[in-house]
């Protein structure tokens, strides 16, 4: 297909091409958007909005799979290397920009205010280390998929593979995490189940990436980029206007920083947040009274509402009551580890709610210095692991193969960081325009009185949003809310009160950001176990067609694996996601910087650190993270064994800050300990640090 | 491959800049911050140590990225070894 880049086109025929494509596409689906919603206003039901939006989307991004189906290995594997630099940054954003920072984000920064900007951070500064010390070099180097730059460096199979382990591991974690937000979104918009949520989802991004590889997740990914920065900025810009009277919200919220700022010190002192937070405090303390003595508080619950369901029965009580009596009765812990367990919950989850509000402005908050330095400690350890990771993740990295040149490589990462930041300074202002919101508007109606999302949302998922009137004033405190973070960018556009077609544009954009990662990723494993371990080890006379071929049924397989993985539902999305992050800066980080910086790092320093780096952070993970203990403890991690466990009180999700500084100080040591490597070797760094000899782009796949 | 004086200059420069640039993030992102608690003055309506975080770290990476790629493709064109164009 010519649109997409045909035989004997030059670049800037091809970029003109381009252009009239996305402007057309564009045009087009904002017009698809004003049509359903006139159809809304004439009555069109909302779950047919909800279909509307999930099957134009997901047969556009097949429509474009189709249109640049390709068995050729430069198409499939880096799209022909001729991605202009700002349509790589495009597609090398939304590749990024996943279901955690869509949705996530903007949670994460209401809920944990200065503490949640470590992501912003983050995920930002990553791009200084990704366009100094890799973007550049990569592309000089001109291959297939990072352990191909692994295996040329450090001559041999040896690393190639452990890099192929370690892509497979960072992609893997990470492509459920976006699998899950897929099977999210998917029963958000529609109604249907979040199981079936995640197999139309999976069929999407399979349509795609199966036909056309690495060139139609290039464009598909341009398009979703587009659909999800539009979703992202609308309701913002509206809910700005309604607060401040201007429009852009990255300007006019600092204003209203200072207003909730104002308002939680009023909300600190407030004699019925006071109220309301020590009976969550009374709940918490007998919680911990009842874990004094599991078997004896088993006892006492179960003969306490038994007697009350005997009460009401002989009372002849009003017959909902007497149901919840017997619900209450029934749900019962039926052993002692199932009791100590519910109890433990108790305690913790209602400890949390007695905690007076974080201050949103307040960097690193703590009961006194010592607390407040190990907050500041923590959120310096993870800015360093997710910019780290940035740095290190296989699936951005590869993009930057995409392009035709250096030069071109080196524009791409600022317009990659370009168009990421758009929607990441809008993040937190979207945060305080939702907190001051809920702050001022909503804390303190009358219960009877409250807005009607906040009823639907309790309905939909009441983990996202609950209510309910603890002391019994009839009045509601900022206490008595309970909101996943989650909630925040979903309920955006009905807090502004919007018409549901934007509810419905918003939930497309966050299914874009997922499925935009997901392909990325899902390609990046594939590529690795079709090109590395098949290609590179296994076979290496193996054809074109074969390769592409077993690449497109590992794809389908992958797949599968990730999307049945993600029906677990095991862990939290930014967990998941931050781990991959510090998986990936121990494993690769290190070891792709000092291939490009040090000539004297060899194989054996290099395999090693890399193993090594990788170790430590999955071990001190395994050994502090609530649910990773679980998984190979098989019992739940207790507080004592928490504070045993912890080095130098880091996070787990900080885990990479040993896995680097680790990984670096082996390469180092071994390979100085042994030979150095070979001329060979040797001037391939010299090749990959200048970008030409001889005025001519090197084609990268002739060296194969 | 035999390297000339000019490519050793050319290397040394690119060395330097990428230096230079990566103190500057290293100084945004781990000094400021680290100062935090104390750079709360009031900027533009932000506590200044908010919108370092917010927005003002991200002007300065993406300051950091573009004049990167500015003056490395200079530096290419300069010493000879910028590629040609693609075809």
């Amino acid at each position: 297909m010519s649109v997409f880049g045909g035989v004997g086109q030059t670049q800037s025929e091809f970029k003109k091409g381009l252009n009239k494509i996305f402007l057309w596409y564009g045009g087009g689906f904002l017009f698809f958007v004003i049509v359903l919603g006139i159809l809304e206003q004439m009555g069109l039901p909302k779950n047919w909005i909800g279909y509307a939006f999930l099957a134009a989307t997901v047969l556009l991004y097949g429509g474009i799979g189709v249109m640049s189906r390709t068995n050729d290995a430069a198409e499939y594997y880096v799209a022909g290397r001729r991605v202009p630099a700002m349509y790589n940054g495009m597609a090398t954003s939304s590749d990024w920009m996943s279901a955690a920072s869509f949705i996530g984000m903007a949670g994460t920064l209401y809920l944990t205010g200065y503490g949640g900007l470590a992501f912003i951070l983050g995920w930002t500064g990553g791009y200084c280390l990704v366009a100094l010390f890799l973007a550049p070099y990569l592309r000089k180097f001109g291959q297939f998929t990072i352990p191909d730059f692994l295996g040329a460096r450090y001559g041999g199979n040896m690393a190639r593979l452990i890099g192929v382990f370690a892509a497979i591991l960072v992609s893997f974690v990470y492509v459920v995490a976006q699998i899950f937000g897929v099977g999210l979104i998917t029963a958000r918009l529609t109604g249907l189940s979040f199981d079936v949520g995640v197999y139309v989802g999976l069929a999407g991004i399979l349509v795609c990436s199966f036909l056309g590889g690495m060139r139609a997740v290039t464009w598909t990914q341009v398009a979703q980029y587009l659909i999800l920065i539009v979703a992202y900025m609308i309701p913002v810009v509206w809910l700005s206007i309604k607060h401040t009277n201007n429009p852009v919200p990255q300007i006019s919220y600092g204003y209203l920083l200072q207003k909730v700022t104002a308002k939680e010190e009023l909300l600190l002192k407030d004699p019925k947040e006071l109220e309301v937070r020590g009976i969550f405090k009374a709940r918490s303390d007998a919680a911990v009274e009842k874990l004094k003595d599991v078997p004896a508080s088993m006892a006492a619950d179960r003969a306490a509402a038994v007697k009350r369901l005997d009460d009401l029965k002989a009372a002849n009580g009003p017959a909902p009551e007497i149901k919840a009596a017997e619900t209450a009765v029934a749900a019962l812990p039926k052993d002692e580890a199932a009791a100590r367990a519910a109890y433990t919950t108790a305690r913790t989850s209602n400890a949390a709610r007695a905690a007076p509000p974080l201050r949103h402005a307040e960097p690193f908050p703590g009961r006194d210095k010592a607390a407040q330095d190990i907050s500041r400690k923590n959120f310096l350890a993870l800015v360093f692991c997710l910019m780290v990771g940035t740095a290190a993740l296989p699936h951005i990295l590869m993009r930057f193969y995409t392009v035709p040149s250096v030069r071109e490589a080196r524009q791409s990462v600022a317009w990659s960081l370009f168009f990421i930041s758009l929607l990441y300074f809008t993040a937190p202002a979207l945060a305080v325009l939702v907190k001051f919101d809920i702050y001022t508007l909503l804390v303190g109606t009358p219960i009877d009185q409250l807005p009607g999302w906040i009823a639907r949302w309790n309905v939909v998922d009441p983990s996202l949003m609950a209510v309910a009137d603890i002391n019994r004033d009839g009045i509601l405190q900022l206490a008595e809310i309970r909101l996943g973070g989650d909630i925040i960018v979903l309920a955006t556009p009905e807090i502004g009160g919007l018409p549901f077609v934007i509810s419905g544009l918003v939930a497309a954009g966050g299914l874009a950001a997922a499925l935009s990662t997901a392909d990325g990723l899902l390609l990046t494993i594939a590529n690795a176990l079709s090109h590395d371990v098949y290609y590179k080890v296994i076979d290496p006379n193996a054809s074109t067609a074969r390769r592409v071929m077993i690449s497109k049924s590992l794809l389908v397989v992958v797949a599968l694996a990730a999307a049945y993985v993600a029906s677990l539902r095991m862990a939290d999305i930014l967990f998941l996601v931050s781990a991959a992050f510090s998986f990936a800066a121990a494993a690769f980080f290190p070891a792709l910087v000092l291939g490009i910086f040090w000539k004297r790092a060899n194989k054996w320093g290099a395999s090693l650190g890399m193993v090594l780096g990788l170790g430590v952070t999955f071990y001190y993970m395994a050994t502090t993270h609530p649910w990773m203990y679980g998984l190979f403890h098989g019992q739940a991690l207790t507080p004592e064994v928490l504070k045993a466990n912890t080095w130098w009180d880091i996070a787990p999700i900080s885990a990479g800050i040993f896995g680097v500084p680790l990984g670096f100080a082996v390469i180092i040591i071994v390979s100085l300990l042994t030979k150095a490597p070979d001329q060979e070797v040797q001037d391939l760094v010299e090749h990959v640090r200048y970008p030409s000899f001889d005025g001519r782009i090197p084609s990268g796949s002739a060296a194969n | 491959m035999q390297l000339t004086a000019r490519h050793r200059e050319y290397w040394a420069k690119n060395l330097r800049v990428t230096g230079i640039l990566i103190a500057l993030w290293f100084f945004v992102t781990f000094v400021l911050v680290f100062f935090a608690r104390s750079l709360t003055f009031s900027f533009f309506g932000w506590p200044f140590s908010f919108w370092v975080a917010a927005q003002g770290a991200l002007l300065v990476y993406i300051g950091i990225i573009w004049f990167y790629s500015h003056y490395m493709n200079n530096l290419d064109k300069e010493y000879g070894v910028a590629e040609g164009e693609a075809s």
